[in-house]
This record gives C-alpha cells, sequence and structure tokens, in this order.
C-alpha cells in the first residue's frame, strides 16, 4: 500500500488536484445543479479508479528473509485443511532427507469475514489448532524435526510473520486442487512467489492424488 | 500445549527477552499512523457535513433557496481568505524546497509568511464572525455554519501553533538538508488544512 501523502510536496500537489477537483464542480453547479453532481460523480469515479489502478500496478515489495543459522536447513510449511495430507508429509519428508530439517508448519486460523470482522476467531483458531496438532504427531512420528503455531487468517500475512521469526530456506504451501482451492483462487501461491525471495514449492494434496509443482524450485 | 508454546520449547525461535517488533512489509507504521489520522479527521468532518446538509434537506421548502432567507454568507471575504490560506501553501512548499537545497533563509521566509498568512486568515475570520447578523444559536443554518467554519478554524489555530514552532526552531539553526522531518510533516498538515478549506468553501458557500 502506497501512502498518498509520504511527503511535503505530495501534500501540496494534491491541494492542487482538490482546487482543480472543486473548481470543475462549481462551474458545472454554476451552469446547472445537476451537471455538477454528474460532474462530481464523474471525477470521483475517475479519483477512485485512478487510486486503484496505481496500486495494482504496483509491484509488490520483495520480502528476503534472514538467514537461517548455516547447520540448518529451514522448511515453512504453510497449510490449512490439506495439512495431516500423505502427500505433503511425503513432500517434506523428501525435501528433509540428508538434511539438518527443522519444520515449521503454519496453520492459518482462516474464518468468515464477517467472524474476522468482529474480532471472533476462537473457533477458527481452535480448529486450526486441532488439524495442526494431529498433523504435527504424524511428522513427529515420521522423524521430522516439527514444529507447529496458528497464523493470521490471511494466509499471506500468515506466511510473512513466520518467515519473519522462522527464517526459512525454503517454502511449501499445500493446497486442494484447482477448483476446489480457495487459496488457489486467490493466487496465494503466486503471491508468494511474488513477495518472498525463497524456493517455494506448492504441493496439491487430493484424496488419491498429489500433485508437485515444483517450477519455482530453484 | 499449543502449537506456537511447542515451538518455542522445541527452540524455533532463538530471540531471548521481549518478542521482536513486528512491522508489516504491507503497512508500515508510519503509514498506518498517517491513514489513522486521516480517518479520524474524515469521520470528525465527514459527521459536521453530514448535518450540515441533512439541515440543507430538511431546509428545502424555502424553494431551494439557501441559505434561507434572510440569511447572506460572506461569500466575497471568504475566497479572499481562501486565495490567502491557498498562497500559503505555496509559500509552505517553498519553506520545504529551500531547506532541502540547503537555503535556509528562504526556509525562515517561507515559514515566516506561512505563519503570517495563516494568522491572516484567521483572524479576517474572526472579525467576520462578529459581522455576520446572525449567530451560532439563530437557527440551524447558523449552527452548521459556524459549526464547520468553527471545527476548521480550530484546525487552523492547531496548525499556526505547529507552524510557530517550526518558524522559531528554523531561526535557532534547526534543520537542514538531511535532517527536515520537522518541516514535512508540518507541512503535510498545514496542506491538509488547506485542502479542508476548499471543501468547506466550495460546499457552504458556493453550492
Amino acid at each position: 500500500m502506497k501512502n498518498p501523502f509520504r511527503s511535503e510536496a505530495d501534500a501540496f500537489r494534491f491541494v492542487w488536484l482538490t482546487i482543480g477537483f472543486f473548481a470543475l464542480i462549481v462551474i458545472g453547479s454554476l451552469i446547472d445543479r445537476w451537471i455538477g453532481l454528474a460532474v462530481f460523480a464523474v471525477l470521483a469515479a475517475v479519483a477512485l479508479w485512478w487510486l486503484f489502478r496505481r496500486e495494482e500496478q504496483e509491484p509488490p515489495v520483495k520480502q528476503t528473509p534472514a538467514a537461517s543459522p548455516p547447520d540448518e536447513h529451514r522448511i515453512l510449511v504453510v497449510a490449512n485443511e490439506t495439512v495431516g495430507g500423505p502427500e505433503l508429509l511425503r513432500e517434506i519428508r523428501e525435501r528433509s532427507e540428508g538434511k539438518n530439517a527443522r519444520v515449521l508448519v503454519v496453520c492459518p486460523a482462516l474464518n468468515s469475514p464477517l467472524r474476522h470482522w468482529v474480532s471472533d476467531e476462537d473457533q477458527a483458531r481452535a480448529n486450526a489448532q486441532g488439524r495442526l496438532d494431529e498433523s504435527l504427531g504424524s511428522m513427529r512420528a515420521a522423524g521430522l524435526d516439527a514444529d507447529g503455531e496458528i497464523g493470521d487468517g490471511d494466509p499471506i500475512q500468515a506466511i510473512e510473520d513466520a518467515v519473519r521469526t522462522f527464517r526459512p530456506d525454503e517454502l511449501v504451501i499445500s493446497t486442494h486442487p484447482a477448483g476446489r482451492s480457495h487459496w488457489l483462487e486467490r493466487g496465494v501461491v503466486d503471491k508468494a512467489r511474488e513477495r518472498f525471495e525463497l524456493p517455494v514449492t506448492h504441493v496439491v494434496v487430493d484424496l488419491d492424488t498429489a500433485v508437485r509443482d515444483d517450477t519455482d524450485r530453484s | 500445549m499449543t502449537g506456537a508454546a511447542e515451538a518455542h520449547e522445541h527452540g524455533a525461535f532463538e530471540h531471548h527477552g521481549p518478542p521482536p517488533i513486528h512491522y508489516s512489509s504491507r503497512v508500515s507504521p508510519a503509514v498506518l499512523g498517517m491513514f489513522l489520522f486521516i480517518a479520524s479527521e474524515i469521520m470528525l468532518f465527514g459527521s459536521f457535513f453530514t448535518v450540515y446538509f441533512f439541515d440543507r434537506v430538511v431546509n428545502d421548502p424555502f424553494n431551494g433557496q439557501w441559505p434561507p432567507p434572510p440569511y447572506e454568507r460572506p461569500v466575497y471575504v471568504a475566497l479572499i481568505n481562501t486565495l490567502i490560506l491557498v498562497t500559503s501553501s505555496a509559500t509552505m512548499h517553498w519553506a520545504d524546497t529551500s531547506i532541502k537545497k540547503g537555503n535556509r533563509a528562504g526556509l525562515q521566509a517561507g515559514l515566516a509568511l506561512t505563519f503570517c498568512l495563516g494568522l491572516t486568515f484567521l483572524l479576517t475570520q474572526v472579525i467576520e464572525y462578529h459581522r455576520l447578523d446572525f449567530n451560532t444559536s439563530d437557527t440551524s443554518f447558523a449552527a452548521t455554519f459556524f459549526g464547520l467554519t468553527g471545527l476548521h478554524g480550530a484546525h487552523v489555530f492547531v496548525g499556526l501553533t505547529i507552524l510557530l514552532v517550526m518558524t522559531i526552531r528554523a531561526f535557532r539553526g534547526h534543520f537542514s538538508p538531511e535532517h527536515h522531518h520537522g518541516i514535512e510533516i508540518g507541512g503535510i498538515y498545514w496542506h491538509f488544512v488547506d485542502v479542508m478549506w476548499i471543501v468547506v468553501y466550495v460546499t457552504v458557500y458556493l453550492l
């Protein structure tokens, strides 16, 4: 998000834009009050369109995590409903082989928009905690050094939080298959690749098959 | 035991003592602070404008005449005041660009001029208040008129206080091309006051 008033010069420019904006409205109103209203509506729509378009065109801020300890290989796993999937477990096991790997599993506490806005997160966190505990049990039983935590309801924010504290070497995102995954619909994997200077692996967890999409594994 | 607690127990976080400060890369504290400030100001002025427009709608029986007779608004004095305030924005910008170029005299002159113009605006408004043939308790029009222009006047007063501090600091040798954050922030506030006046002037005096 860009602050429109980052400097005095920006604010001064805004003064002139405001003068132009209202001058046109006043001129329209002098002709006819409905013309003035129409000018206001059109200018307001143009201003909003310009604001949103500018924000869309701005590249996201790239975040580079701090280096992890040299003797460790840290894997950050972000998953929610698919957190206990066998495909994900297999992927993590493969990626940990032959390394002193440490795994942090983050389960975003997914919530409905209404509950999010009224800060009613208890049930969402409890559900995420249940899935996380089950998954951690499976991973530890498989001999993996795994920890876990509940993350923000926004998966990108949850990743960002974990990247800052855990300092991972790579990121694994687990989702449902396309067509059933809200995260894929919202472009979470692509956004993560744009935002974080990390190798990102996308694991698709289905009932029968797991498909690995590791095009960005480098 | 929660997942987070387990993570700590397993030593996933090496940090000891209080948790590190978490700055989001999406919204910096400065941006968030500015947005919260703007949001609070929009709500404050918005509530006054809501009352004003409500008043205009319920006063429609005056055949679309606004303000309701026999009131007259001091449009031309307010126009001169508008020009004064817009000019003060220009002198504020001059002060800011001057210190960026290391021109201390320009900074001092710009701030002093801005302060004088702002003070002229406020004094003109006070004199105009005395000249008006209506008062706050006369009608709802009078109340909303004084409410909106008075609210803006209060912001000008705050801006003048900030400007006074900035001017004194400038004459005492503070600020440099590298360090002039105080000028930037004060300038942004002053331009905000200017923008709000343009909205108030157009809404209350012209439309």
